[in-house]
């Protein structure tokens, strides 16, 4: 087991966030966690980077507890996150947000591999990669954003809603990226209001409502039940 | 040269010279603001310190008459207030700005506040009020150019200052600390997630800043005396400098810094008198901010949702 999720509460002030989820990704696996704005996915992927404390509870990663780290350590150790709302940084360029999630790497070999694999999924961003982020379209940040924690060269990558804002040859184009890059070795789990794209390329899935977890399974069967379909899949 | 010309140039020459010096602690402000978007306001006390550092490196390493070649002497003295400075900047960060780093802004720049009143008054308390001169570190030459004269002090004040603001816009744009300061000017939530450690950052930032201001305090005391309110002054108008430019922007707190040298060298040269240089240097502040809040180089920030 890769990442191994028990208990986990978290709150904002009084506000209860999660209340004691568990879950678990096995190696090579795509999990995703679906739910409405609010759920608590992004605060499940928050904490397990270390960005926002828990209550109680426990998150382990290749058997160590990463709730007693720092994130940048946690980055250090496997876990790359690609932040909601991208995170580009807009003053610098495609090549230095690329350089940056280097920045604990000591060995130059090892970062031209790294920006290599990057530049041959991602041949576009290596076009731009003088520009500032800031004047990338949406998609391209989105495409910086995952090259972005690739360069960490992450075991383990923790999306956040790849598919907001994006148009749907886009979303299909970083959903068939998010597998690629699974197909050579990275677990992914996926967090995403987008039901259905995750659905359809989870190994399996988990809903989360209100800081709970209500449904988990393998995402065909979630994908017939009524009420998942009600409430995620428009009917 | 004709008796107007050169009093321009002369009195050019002379802003350059003070202008070096508030640019130089400009930066400091300026690079604090990028990554916290607090003002230090203990920068200018900070300053102060690293001058009399300088004094008490220069007069120690001058007793020893070890007859050292004047560059040595100089660069021991500068290297020593630079450590010291940065060290001083580093433990006042840890000890009263990180606690504060969840507050409201507020409360990190009344802190700020206190922090110089604590330099200040320590300093009198410790060293007196009497003011100080650091020794002459390198033979002092007036020289004659037809008619303006340029002292080997002012040369090598404006050539430092040149070569740390080089060295700084290197430091920037080219290293990853440098890149580290500038994503975490941007946005720095996320700079974490790039297993960058932020608190070094700012400790780097911190100190970096500090030093350059030492740089600026050797400067600055070889020309001129020294005491323990000798900060406030130079720091408002290092302060306005880094306004004026651009606060969190590098580059305009050396346009400012310059722009300030003017206003204090060529105040008497329009006004009656140079007590109203204050009143120039501050106007300015008002009309900037009420104009063009961002300072020249600056950028508007752009609130995202």
């Amino acid at each position: 087991m890769l990442l191994d999720i028990k208990d986990l509460e978290v709150y904002y002030g009084n506000i209860r966030a999660l209340a004691g989820i568990s879950f678990q990704v096995d190696e090579g696996e795509i999990v995703t966690l679906i739910g409405a704005n609010g759920a608590g996915k992004s605060t499940t992927l928050r904490t397990i980077s270390g960005l926002i404390p828990a209550r109680s509870g426990s998150v382990t990663f290749q058997g160590k507890n990463l709730l007693a780290c720092p994130p940048h350590e946690i980055v250090d150790m496997g876990v790359a996150h690609v932040p909601e709302g991208r995170g580009i940084f807009g003053n610098l360029t495609v090549l230095e947000n690329l350089r940056l999630a280097t920045y604990s790497v000591k060995d130059r070999e090892e970062i031209r591999r790294r920006f290599k694999r990057v530049f041959g999924l991602f041949p576009r961003l290596e076009e731009r990669k003088g520009q500032l982020g800031a004047t990338l379209s949406g998609g391209e940040q989105q495409m910086l954003a995952v090259a972005r924690a690739l360069m960490t060269g992450g075991k383990l990558m923790l999306l956040d809603e790849p598919s907001m804002g994006l148009s749907p040859i886009l979303v299909r184009e970083i959903f068939r990226t998010i597998q690629e890059i699974n197909q050579t070795g990275t677990t992914i789990l996926l967090v995403e209001q987008n039901a259905r794209m995750a659905l359809r390329v989870a190994n399996r899935a988990y809903v989360l409502e209100t800081g709970r977890i209500t449904l988990s399974g393998k995402p065909e069967e979630m994908a017939k039940n009524p009420e998942v379909q009600k409430a995620y899949l428009g009917g | 040269m004709p008796q107007p010309v050169t009093t321009l140039v002369q009195q050019t020459l002379n802003a350059l010279q003070v202008g070096s010096v508030y640019a130089l602690i400009a930066l400091g402000y300026t690079m604090v603001y990028g990554i916290l978007t607090m003002i230090n306001f203990a920068h200018g006390d900070i300053f102060m310190v690293s001058t009399y550092l300088g004094f008490f490196a220069a007069a120690w390493l001058l007793g020893l008459a070890l007859n050292m070649p004047p560059l040595v002497i100089f660069l021991s003295t500068l290297l020593f207030a630079m450590v010291g400075t940065a060290t001083l900047a580093v433990i006042i960060e840890r000890v009263a700005y990180k606690p504060l780093r969840q507050a409201p802004r507020l409360s990190a720049v009344i802190t700020a506040l206190g922090v110089g009143i604590f330099l200040e008054n320590f300093t009198l308390a410790v060293i007196g009020p009497e003011p100080r001169t650091i020794p002459p570190l390198f033979p002092l030459v007036n020289l004659n150019l037809s008619g303006v004269f340029v002292s080997t002090i002012q040369i090598v004040i404006i050539g430092v200052s040149v070569i740390v603001m080089i060295i700084l816009d290197t430091i920037v744009r080219r290293t990853m600390t440098g890149m580290a300061m500038r994503a975490i000017s941007f946005d720095k939530t996320i700079v974490p997630l790039m297993g960058v450690p932020v608190d070094r950052i700012i400790s780097a930032t911190f100190a970096l800043g500090s030093a350059i201001a030492a740089v600026g305090g050797i400067l600055y005391g070889m020309a001129y005396q020294l005491d323990p309110y000798m900060g406030i002054r130079i720091g408002w108008w290092a302060f306005i400098s880094a306004v004026v430019g651009g606060i969190g922007n590098i580059r305009g707190a050396f346009v400012g810094g310059f722009i300030l040298g003017f206003v204090e060298i060529f105040t008497p040269v329009f006004l009656p008198s140079s007590t109203y240089r204050d009143f120039v240097a501050f106007s300015l502040l008002l009309l900037l901010l009420v104009f063009r809040p961002t300072g020249i180089l600056g950028r508007p920030i752009v609130q995202k949702v």
